[in-house]
């Protein structure tokens, strides 16, 4: 019997639910706000919720603990800053699920799940968050990739020219970035 | 193992689906713009839900 087992099967394996999970708590805890299926953002609060409460507590063992599931060191940094701090007074409850509708293709339930405390509701259109937490993200992770190109291209041919070959390498990442971004929306 | 001794008719066949309908499905209107919607969900015209603003139309 299956009696009091907590949790949705998701018609995956354990290891592949798990995986699932981790990517969409993560995903949720980026971005505060995801559009999934009904059921994967049921399953995402169930196992995300424990989580931030975890978090409200700093310390290295409860760091570790939560590392274990969010494995994006600057998901894990801003949860245990910026999230911890704006949940502090709430008691669980820290998601919101909002029903959707049904999806064009295989008709699925879609829903948004975001985190209470930043999707306040009122007025506030998706458009100007995105483009405050944009300019972040993407200057962020462009720098860290050239720093790794030009380190390559020195290590391999110092004799060459760097900016020739520099320049279309940052561009394909500029573009990659773009195609994320319109992958969320 | 029993077998069906008969081939079940069309007709017998037809008479049983009579009762397979389907059921129509509860709209509301939207409170913030008027539309028709599926009730618990957020309007697909407006994208508000209980008086918020859920995610801004692409129209």
């Amino acid at each position: 019997m299956r009696h009091g087992v907590k949790g949705f099967k998701l018609g995956r394996t354990a290891s592949h639910k798990k995986a699932t999970l981790r990517i969409l708590a993560t995903a949720l805890l980026k971005h505060k706000k995801i559009r999934t299926t009904i059921t994967k953002a049921k399953a995402t609060r169930l196992f995300v919720e424990p989580i931030i409460t975890k978090a409200k507590t700093d310390t290295v063992h409860s760091r570790r603990i939560v590392a274990a599931d969010i494995q994006d060191r600057k998901v894990l940094q801003e949860l245990f800053g910026e999230i911890a701090q704006k949940v502090a007074n709430r008691n669980g409850g820290y998601t919101r699920i909002v029903k959707l509708g049904t999806r064009p293709g295989d008709a699925s339930e879609m829903a948004f799940i975001e985190l209470v405390d930043y999707n306040l509701g009122t007025q506030v259109s998706e458009k100007p968050k995105k483009q405050k937490a944009e300019p972040k993200d993407t200057s962020t992770v462009e720098d860290k990739k050239n720093e790794e190109i030009v380190e390559a291209e020195v290590i391999e041919e110092s004799a060459q020219a760097e900016d020739s070959k520099v320049n279309p390498k940052v561009e394909s990442a500029e573009e990659t970035t773009s195609t994320e971004d319109k992958k969320e929306n | 193992m029993a077998h069906p001794k008969r081939k079940i008719s069309k007709s017998r066949r037809d008479k049983r689906r009579t009762h397979y309908k389907a059921t129509a499905s509860t709209l509301t209107i939207c409170s913030n713009c008027g539309a028709i919607k599926l009730s618990h969900r957020a309007c697909p015209s407006c994208g508000y839900y209980s008086g918020k603003s859920i995610f801004v139309p692409e129209s």
